[in-house]
């Protein structure tokens, strides 16, 4: 039985299950739901659930238990002297679900009764051609001990979906008779419900944050494997970024660092003032029917898809630079030899991140009580005197998160970079030259062709790994700044 | 308005401070002051009762336009102050509101410290030649606002640390380091405790000798204790100003003593 046919069954038995224990309660309480403990829905629910829960918690840990343990046992099956490494032992196994896969089809289609494919023989039969009627193709001829080993894999899947089936019916069945059995006017379904909806919650919760740890622990992991194969004081103070695949290459962070941290404090240039100001204009001197107007205009930049923003950089604003800067330039300066430089990228991205600081400071400093403006206004100050001293120190620690989440953003972004900074790793101060960033050089090393076992493709981890540390750094950072000024102001 | 021969020579000792003539208020469509004329005394406090919504506040603002602020407020009619209309295009409200400071219903210290608090008027105004004079300015203000022996080992402490009492006493002494000539008080106690309350009284009475208050309250009690003139606003309307005393003990229109004796509002 399939684990679709599996659900199915182990919904309708719940549906029942809502209904029947509804219909108990009420027989118990004679007709009348005000003798109940509970809403009569309740103990519906609470049959429904035990039905549900404890079944389909065994149905997933069965379906994603079921393939390692399978996996496991039928890799003893293969003699050692065939394979080298575990590269090739892998792609025997990939041989083995084909083939396997190849049989279920078979006999799906008539072409082999069941018997047959737990039966037949390299010795006697060609599986490729029979197995290639039914629209299955190998890439090579059988070996005996993958049609062996492929058999035995399609048994043991077969005994254990069987014993699947049997095992979640029959908890699903348990479930129902327990919760019951034990619906009667007295029980207690509510609080019983409301715990398991607690769980619930707990469990989606811990979800989120185990799969954060795990992805934490993969860059842990494969950054470890690549300084085992590169030493890590030539990583975080090798001055060339020059990755050849053939190896021998030098993987120093330096430059890429060089430019991420160029590249945001453009972008940054360009956002926090333009934004702050906006923000300040929205917030205290814009009439409501322009604020209304104007804040969500702004807000709009920010749905805008970063490849778009690249684009811009690639055909607007690189050109326009080169034009002021470049070579026969307004200018007359040569500052600038192609449109993508750290400029180009770092004007663009402070565009992007515009909308992201006004929007945020704009609701802190609306959250600045109107009694401190009141207070300065009182005191004969000017509107401006009192923005400048009164309200933006109160909205300070809220502006500096927001300027902070900004950096983030700036540190992590990698469209932009790609299509408006270039791709060469240097270190240089002119900021009119292509530069490239920890993000973008992640990309381009892992879709390369290299080998994933090779510190060429492992250094993406240590890049992330640093770039985490980095985010998270200043993360904690903003706390600090945001916890420090509220001391002080509160 | 009511004129009582006895007070008619007492109030023309004084000096006219404000002078308020066929003062009308809108906020939008809503009339919210109607016809009020009223002479403000310079050295006396003057309270404004009434029940809620009648535009006690409302007025009040008016007087060192804070009303300016709020977008549908429209005000008509001529405010003079020592005889100048304060609503004439040539005058600054910024400068006015140093001229005319106000505390408000809610302690609003701002987020800085005790002594950048009070420092704040000043500084924007450039009263202080120098860092002694600016000390001398702050700790002056903090005796007149009843607060320098309570806060001078703390002059840098966060002015939001302190009790309420203590913030609408270091409001007051905030509006008084400006040198203002009237100042003016939004319901000053509603926030605070009776002990709070009665500290605050007290400095009000003892800034009666400097300048001229203007103080809205819902504590009729508050009124008779603090002031000596009492003007009697009810639906926008100012229906009765006068001697304290003659007010709460003689009033001459029927809906004053109602609103005395707590028959309506």
């Amino acid at each position: 039985m399939s684990a679709f046919w599996i659900l199915i069954i182990v919904l309708a038995l719940a549906a029942v299950g809502y209904v029947l224990g509804r219909q108990r309660a009420m027989a118990s309480a004679g007709g009348d739901s005000r003798h109940l403990h509970s809403l009569p829905a309740y103990y519906g629910y609470n049959v429904s659930l035990s039905v549900l829960v404890p079944a389909l918690g065994l149905l997933v840990l069965w379906l994603i238990a079921q393939p390692i343990v399978i996996e496991r046992s039928v890799k003893t099956m293969i003699p050692e002297e065939t394979y080298t490494d575990a590269g090739a032992l892998n792609l025997i196994m990939s041989d083995v679900r084909r083939v396997a896969n190849g049989l279920d089809l078979a006999v799906e289609r008539g072409a082999l009764t069941s018997e047959q494919a737990g039966s037949i023989r390299t010795e006697f039969t060609n599986i490729r051609e029979r197995l290639g009627s039914v629209g299955v193709a190998l890439g090579s001829d059988v070996q005996r001990e993958v049609l062996t080993a492929a058999q035995s894999y399609r048994a043991m899947n077969a005994t254990g979906n069987l014993i699947r089936a049997v095992l979640v019916l029959a908890l699903a069945a348990a479930g129902f008779g327990y919760a019951y059995m034990r619906t009667d006017r007295d029980f207690r379904a509510r609080n019983v419900v409301e715990r398991v909806l607690l769980s619930m919650l707990v469990f989606a919760a811990s979800i989120a944050i185990l799969t954060t740890v795990g992805i934490v622990l993969s860059l842990v992991f494969n950054t470890v494997e690549f300084f085992k194969l590169y030493p890590w004081t030539e990583f975080f103070f090798g001055l060339t970024w020059s990755p050849s695949f053939g190896g021998g290459s030098d993987l120093g962070i330096l430059p890429l660092f060089w430019g991420t941290f160029y590249i945001s404090l453009i972008a940054l240039a360009v956002a926090v003032p333009i934004g702050l100001f906006a923000a300040v204009y929205l917030s205290e001197y814009a009439s409501p029917a322009v604020r209304a107007f104007a804040k969500p205009l702004l807000e709009v930049l920010a749905g805008i898809p970063t490849i778009v923003y690249g684009l811009f950089a690639l055909l607007t604003v690189g050109p326009a630079l080169v034009a002021i800067f470049g070579r026969d330039g307004a200018l007359g300066v040569q500052w600038m030899g192609g449109g993508t430089a750290v400029m180009t990228a770092g004007l663009v991205m402070g565009i992007m991140l515009i909308p992201f600081v006004s929007s945020l400071s704009d609701d802190i400093i609306n959250a600045v009580p109107q009694a401190m403006r009141d207070g300065s206004l009182g005191l004969g100050a000017t509107k401006s005197e009192t923005i400048k001293q009164v309200v933006l120190p109160a909205a300070l620690p809220g502006i500096v998160g927001a300027i902070l989440l900004a950096a983030s953003r700036a540190i992590g972004e990698t469209m932009i970079v790609v299509l408006g900074a270039g791709a060469a790793a240097r270190l240089s101060l002119n900021p009119f030259e292509a530069m490239t960033t920890v993000t973008a050089k992640i990309v381009s090393q892992l879709t390369g062709d290299a080998d994933f076992a090779s510190p060429e493709a492992l250094v993406a981890f240590a890049l992330g790994m640093t770039l985490f540390v980095i985010t998270l750094g200043l993360n904690i950072f903003a706390l600090w700044i945001v916890r420090k000024y509220r001391e002080q102001y509160e | 308005m009511y004129d009582a021969p006895a007070s008619e020579q007492k109030v023309n000792q004084k000096s006219t401070k404000i002078a308020a003539n066929k003062v009308q208020v809108f906020y939008g469509d809503t009339h919210a002051i109607k016809d009020v004329d009223v002479q403000i005394e310079d050295k006396t406090v003057t309270a404004f009762i009434g029940p809620s919504g009648c535009g006690k506040s409302t007025f009040l603002r008016c007087l060192n336009r804070m009303n300016d602020t709020i977008d549908v407020c429209r005000v008509k009619g001529e405010i003079l102050l020592d005889g100048e209309d304060i609503y004439d295009p040539k005058v600054d409200p910024v400068q006015l509101r140093a001229k005319v400071g106000m505390v408000f219903q809610k302690p609003n210290p701002f987020p800085k410290s005790i002594y950048d608090n009070i420092a704040y008027g000043p500084r924007i105004h450039g009263l202080a030649k120098n860092k002694a004079d600016l000390d001398e300015i702050v700790e002056k203000s903090l005796r007149r606002g009843a607060i320098w022996n309570e806060v001078k080992d703390r002059l840098h402490a966060p002015g939001t640390g302190l009790s309420g009492g203590q913030q609408q006493r270091l409001c007051i002494a905030r509006a008084v380091a400006t040198e203002p000539e009237v100042l003016l008080m939004d319901e000053p106690c509603s926030a605070l405790d009776p002990i709070a309350t009665g500290q605050v009284e007290e400095l009000i009475d003892e800034l009666r000798e400097n300048y001229s208050v203007v103080i809205v309250t819902h504590s009729m009690q508050q009124a008779a204790r603090v002031s000596q003139k009492t003007a009697f606003f009810h639906l926008g309307n100012l229906v009765e100003y006068g001697e304290t005393g003659q007010i709460f003990t003689n009033p001459v229109d029927p809906r004053t003593e109602s609103y005395i004796t707590g028959r309506i509002g």
